[in-house]
């Protein structure tokens, strides 16, 4: 039990406290602290997220609610708490009123192994990456049962395409996880970035960061994936039916997704708390986790604010037909020419300890590799596009001819 | 058995997959029923890690509860009505025969070592890393062999269906 107990807890027992009481009460604000950045997080986000549309879109946006407009989510969370709760005579009680909690939770327990310093997360989990994607088939299965127990058939046919949704673009996402663990030899997360102290992973494998970050915006449902809650077509989608603070924890748990998603990429491919002068002190190591999930989670709304909707086709075939294929044989490259690598003494085989001087060659073989499928992949999209302008130009000379008077 | 974590544990976990079991028979509403065999489900994941077994549990929760909400999607499309069943099950007595007889083989198969011994102290101290999972799999002393012939066996399914649904024109 002794060895379990170090900082807080040793305080506590030095005080004179039980041991058992001591280490119960620091792992509970272990758990607090964990769970409870999330939840003070997401109020922030929603008024940044709004902020940052509203200037891509040239509006000012939230600025009367306090300086800056930064208390406006808390006004809002107030008036949707405050809201009649209300639900359907015809819903399945139950399901419809734990669904919301469900999402949130998917969410929030993906904190659990989020290493923010080298010493500070919650838990160490030898599957870190696994428990990443396990976790996020609960929210599939909360907008499923959300969309269902509305007993609403535009909240039934939105859940349809979450599924479809969600189910295809985790395949990619899985493949392109596989990238990083292949690389740092683990699954945990804090192995992974210990990992990267010699060199980043987005360097060593680009394009699994690409693929991930595709799948992952997709997994969000934002644009150009969010054909789940098409105004147009569904009216809202699956949280029809939702009003209060039960349709505020959907809310919240999208906007929460995101930036969670920000900071997994950070640690995945960015090395996380890695940076100049993180051994200096933890605050400093969750400040460059911090930045770096902040600049992608800023790309994220940038491309949800700029790119139009996709319909269901474009994107089934955008997965089944690029994005999987793509990952796959992205895997098997990596995969080989690490191992290829290893055997000929030029990659370490202990990465954790190596330094940016052993991992060069690997680097730069896997960078050219990267670049050649790169390239390739350019070739294809380019020969697809030349084909599918010169079809519409023969079925439809009209809409082509449009086409190109608008280009103009 | 003495109170402690584990055996508090256990009782829980033992509460979820049976209770989520009778769950799924009992209920009359299809979408209930899938929302029941995933809380089973997530018991049995919980023994998992009980058993210091966390890949399997990451695993069982990934495939199966993961696989549950598409298992919903095809119940709904499929069916005329999911939640008001009206169809009654009719062979119960071959049922309730079938499952006592496979509860006795069990009941005695713990209680008597007709599998082979064992004991109550099978687990090691050791715990297997994911590591080991790892090499055990491609080890010709481990489970190489099924887990390639597992491996053939899902390609030439998924071919199959996929040449079972391709479009003859296409």
């Amino acid at each position: 039990m002794e060895e379990f107990c170090t900082g807080l807890c040793s305080i506590l027992a030095e005080t004179g406290a039980d041991p058992g009481l001591a280490l119960f009460l620091s792992l509970l604000v272990g758990v607090l602290l964990v769970s409870g950045v999330p939840l003070i997080t997401v109020i922030l986000l929603i008024w940044i997220e709004r902020k940052v549309a509203a200037r891509i879109q040239d509006r000012i946006g939230p600025n009367r609610v306090g300086p800056v407009g930064l208390l406006q989510t808390i006004a809002d969370m107030i008036k949707l708490l405050s809201k009649e709760d209300i639900t359907p005579t015809a819903a399945d009680r139950v399901l419809y009123n734990a669904a919301p909690l469900v999402s949130f939770a998917s969410v929030v327990l993906l904190w659990a192994v989020i290493p923010f310093t080298p010493f500070h997360y919650g838990v160490d989990l030898e599957i870190g990456a696994l428990y990443f994607v396990a976790i996020a088939s609960f929210g599939t299965l909360a907008i499923m049962a959300a969309g269902w127990a509305s007993n609403n058939k535009y909240a039934l046919l939105g859940a349809f395409r979450v599924v479809a949704l969600l189910v295809s673009y985790e395949v990619p996402l899985v493949f392109a996880l596989l990238a990083p663990v292949l690389l740092a030899g683990s699954m945990s997360l804090v192995d992974i970035v210990n990992a990267q102290n010699g060199m980043w992973f987005v360097v060593l494998s680009p394009l699994a960061f690409v693929i991930f970050y595709i799948s992952s915006q997709a997994e969000t449902g934002r644009a150009p994936f969010d054909l789940i809650e098409a105004e147009s077509e569904l009216v809202a989608g699956f949280n029809i039916e939702y009003s209060g603070m039960k349709f505020g924890m959907f809310f919240a748990a999208e906007f929460l997704h995101v930036f969670t998603n920000g900071i997994i990429m950070a640690i995945l491919f960015f090395g996380g708390w890695m940076g100049p002068l993180y051994y200096e002190s933890p605050l400093i190591a969750f400040a460059w986790l911090g930045a770096k999930g902040g600049l992608i989670y800023f790309t994220t709304l940038w491309l949800r604010n700029t790119v139009p909707r996709l319909r269901i086709d474009q994107i089934m075939a955008f997965n089944w037909k690029f994005l999987v294929p793509l990952s796959i044989a992205n895997l098997i490259v990596v995969s080989f020419v690490l191992k290829v690598m290893q055997e000929l003494q030029l990659a370490p085989r202990d990465i954790l300890s190596a330094g940016f001087g052993d991992l060069l060659p690997t680097t730069i073989i896997l960078l050219l590799f990267n670049g050649a499928m790169i390239l390739y992949l350019l070739g294809i999209l380019r020969k697809r596009g030349r084909e599918a302008r010169r079809e519409s130009q023969e079925t439809r000379p009209e809409f082509a001819q449009t086409a190109t008077v608008a280009g103009h | 058995m003495e109170l402690n974590a584990i055996s508090i544990g256990f009782v829980v976990f033992a509460i979820f997959t049976l209770g989520g079991a009778l769950g799924v028979v009992t209920t009359r509403n299809l979408f209930q029923g899938t929302i029941w065999l995933m809380v089973s489900l997530f018991g049995v994941a919980g023994y998992f890690v009980l058993l210091s077994a966390p890949f399997l549990a990451a695993v069982q929760i990934l495939v199966y509860i993961g696989a549950i909400a598409i298992l919903i999607t095809f119940a709904v499309m499929l069916t005329r009505s999911i939640a008001r069943i009206k169809e009654r099950y009719i062979r119960t007595l071959p049922s309730f025969i079938v499952s006592l007889a496979l509860f006795l083989i069990l009941l005695l198969g713990v209680a008597i070592p007709i599998f082979g011994a064992h004991s109550p102290e099978s687990i090691p101290d050791y715990v297997a890393s994911t590591r080991d999972l790892g090499a055990a799999l491609v080890d010709e002393n481990g489970y190489v062999v099924p887990f390639l012939l597992a491996s053939v066996l899902l390609t030439a399914a998924m071919i199959g269906a996929i040449f079972i649904a391709r479009d003859e024109n296409a």
